[in-house]
């Protein structure tokens, strides 16, 4: 009660009256303003630099600060030259270092995405077929590692591969083996890294939608002859795919760029497309072609994103 | 309220030697300290539909989920077709059930939906086609086999549920709710489609629902069901003209309810003195009660006569001079509340046989009338 007079009386007072109505005159409403202050912050916070980074990529290495050609020259008598240098994207091409960089990005982060999907869904499946009281307590246990750094965390496997470290160590002890497992610096090292960073992204879409799966189809099945196991792969599986294609979506496309555990965990040849773009950036401090590296990604990754989504948004149409 | 079944049917209960197709024996369900069917014994027979009829959480629905196999009694035993099926999981029960929800796969057309079960059975493809084909055909869905589920009305979608659940031709059919979702001239229409198929088909239903109308529609016997107990096995006709106690007189169809004491118990009458009536009932049955044991009589509001005039008949018992207090036109019918001197409000119904107009001189609102009844009509029941 006490609101509602309060908007009125807000409603009642001029500068108010005068500003909304100036506000309408343009078109803005208040439902406009809700829907347009998120885009409002992607264009400034994600469209702007993403134009900065398109502009560099096409611009020419130069010694100086910032470290690259601007892309509008004034020239005398009213001339303005536009220098446009797709030379970064050609060097991409020419370099087999990038071609092997962005295919072995691809395979980890695919790897990965396969192998967090093997040991998430399982998760995903006990958890929300347990009763409530348990499965509050296990997706905490499921998210309970944010609450430390990712650095720490990944940090803490360096502790726990490494040939002093926690497994070599205790294998040692027990004589099963004589002589250190090689861990640390291998590709294994990077995708037990993904795997165990990631799992969380995999496994809450895939228990969102398991969870809310109506169970009597399960019991309409076996009703029908179909035994348990048939009906997980006929029933289950087919009702968990948009879960899943959630669940690898963010793994996948933040595995792709992942630079922190490769460098940590991954030796000098497990080359991978963020650590390039790092080197590129900070050691060769050649920002153009750093730029044209994170573009190219970007294309590579959003062209199966849309696919993906498109399929995904007919299908959640299909369903409801 | 009619029975749509024919006269002439069979009443195997009624023979001593028939085999029942399902044997429920001392079957207990407890879930925890819950205990959701205690010690019920049932024998339904080839061809019945037997309806089980209670409020919800009376375990009616746990028993049908005992005999679909989806959960195991605690105690007790279930035989269906001669076979034990203690252990016996649910894809290898030779029944089939319909779901109150319709648990069709969101992700199937309808006549992959109906084609499952025959699936499972690795069933040549071409018998599989015809037998859908003609299941589809007798629930009128020929034209939607290519649709998915949320693409169908709720009709649509029950009578796809029916066709999935009659394709493999299972001997026993379990129904949880069938109706339930139904409006209800949609569901009258069903109530009589559901009864001719059975009948060209020759399966035994087995039906759960909370509806009475519905039960007395399909059942051939009713079992009435209470806090996890049978209480009550017997015809639609049985159940309402002769319940054994006050709970099934006041579940099945609505009922005037008076405490008395037996004065008269002979083997042919009995007479009842209710202090609430203010009178005498004269009824035409005997009991079996002691003497001093609190008895209840149940008399149907149909079976009350209201009128101006005292009714002619013998004696001074089965009548009571009462109030109007409230008239329910519902076209049909209309239903009197009346009040008995006592204080005690009777519910009394009559068919509105002429149509209604000022002409009529009708009985209203604060009018005196005499209540009467047949000593027929009356069921003494003592508990």
């Amino acid at each position: 009660m006490l609101l509602a007079e309060l908007m009125a009386w807000i409603r009642a007072f001029g500068p108010y009256r005068w500003a909304s109505h100036r506000l309408l005159n343009w078109g803005i409403t208040g439902r406009t303003a809700v829907i347009g202050l998120p885009y409002l912050w992607l264009i400034l916070f994600f469209l702007i630099p993403f134009i900065i980074v398109l502009k560099i990529s096409v611009s020419d290495i130069r010694l100086g600060m910032p470290p690259y050609e601007p892309m509008v020259h004034w020239i005398e008598h009213q001339v303005v030259a536009l220098q446009i240098n797709f030379g970064n994207y050609a060097f991409l091409f020419k370099d087999a270092l990038y071609r092997n960089a962005y295919m072995n990005s691809i395979l980890v982060a695919a790897g990965s995405t396969v192998l967090c999907l093997l040991v998430g869904y399982p998760m995903a499946y006990g958890i929300a077929r347990t009763s409530p009281s348990w499965r509050n307590l296990l997706l905490m246990m499921v998210m309970l590692p944010f609450w430390t750094s990712f650095l720490l965390r990944v940090y803490a496997w360096i502790g726990i591969l490494k040939n002093n470290g926690l497994i070599n160590n205790v294998l040692m002890a027990m004589g099963v083996i004589d002589e250190p497992i090689v861990m640390l610096q291998t590709d294994f090292a990077v995708y037990v890294g993904i795997v165990y960073s990631y799992l969380p992204f995999m496994v809450l879409p895939l228990y969102a939608t398991l969870e809310k799966m109506d169970l009597t189809l399960l019991e309409a099945a076996a009703d029908l002859g179909c035994h348990p196991t048939k009906a997980f792969m006929t029933i289950t599986l087919p009702l968990s795919v948009p879960g899943i294609v959630a669940g690898s979506m963010l793994v996948f496309i933040p595995a792709v760029g992942e630079f922190v555990i490769p460098a940590l965990l991954g030796g000098p040849d497990s080359l991978m497309i963020g650590r390039v773009l790092w080197e590129e950036f900070f050691h060769n401090r050649d920002w153009p072609v750093a730029s044209a590296v994170a573009i190219a990604m970007l294309i590579l990754l959003v062209g199966p994103i849309m696919i993906l989504q498109y399929n995904q948004g007919r299908q959640a149409g299909a369903h409801r | 309220m009619a029975n749509v079944r024919p006269e002439h049917k069979l009443e195997p209960w009624k023979d001593p030697s028939a085999e029942p197709y399902i044997r429920i024996e001392k079957v207990t369900k407890k879930f925890g300290d819950f205990v959701a069917v205690d010690d019920v014994s049932l024998k339904i027979y080839q061809g019945e539909i037997f309806c089980l009829l209670g409020a919800s959480g009376c375990g009616k629905t746990t028993l049908l989920r005992l005999l679909a196999g989806f959960d195991e009694p605690t105690a007790g035993k279930i035989w269906i077709d001669g076979a034990d099926m203690a252990g016996i999981p649910p894809y290898r029960r030779p029944v089939n059930m319909m779901f109150q929800s319709y648990a069709l796969f969101p992700h199937m057309s309808v006549e992959q939906n109906v084609s499952f079960g025959l699936r499972q059975d690795k069933l040549p493809r071409g018998e599989i086609k015809d037998r859908v084909d003609a299941i589809l055909e007798l629930v009128k869905m020929t034209q939607f086999a290519g649709r998915k589920p949320h693409q169908l009305s709720g009709g649509q979608r029950q009578r796809v549920a029916l066709a999935r659940s009659l394709v493999k031709q299972p001997k026993l059919l379990l129904l949880d709710e069938p109706l339930g979702a139904l409006d209800k001239k949609l569901r009258e229409h069903t109530q009589f489609e559901l009864v001719n198929i059975q009948e060209k088909l020759g399966v035994t239903f087995v039906v759960v629902t909370h509806d009475q109308e519905e039960a007395m529609t399909l059942a051939s016997r009713i079992g009435v069901m209470n806090h996890g107990e049978i209480v009550q096995v017997g015809t639609p006709g049985d159940i309402y003209e002769y319940p054994i106690s006050r709970f099934v007189a006041d579940f099945v169809g609505s009922v005037n309810l008076f405490e008395g004491a037996l004065i008269e118990d002979e083997p042919d009458y009995v007479r009842v003195s209710a202090k609430e009536l203010g009178g005498h009932f004269f009824v035409n049955h005997g009991v079996s009660a002691p003497p001093d044991a609190t008895v209840w009589v149940a008399l149907r509001p149909e079976k009350i006569v209201i009128s101006r005039d005292p009714p002619v008949m013998e004696g001074e018992d089965n009548r009571v001079q009462a109030v109007v207090k409230e008239i329910a036109y519902l076209g049909d019918v209309s239903v009197y509340l009346v009040r008995l001197p006592s204080g005690r409000m009777v519910r009394v119904t009559r068919p509105n046989m002429r149509r209604q107009s000022a002409a009529v001189d009708r009985i209203t609102w604060d009018e005196e009338v005499w209540l009467s009844w047949d000593a027929s009509s009356p069921v003494v029941v003592t508990q």
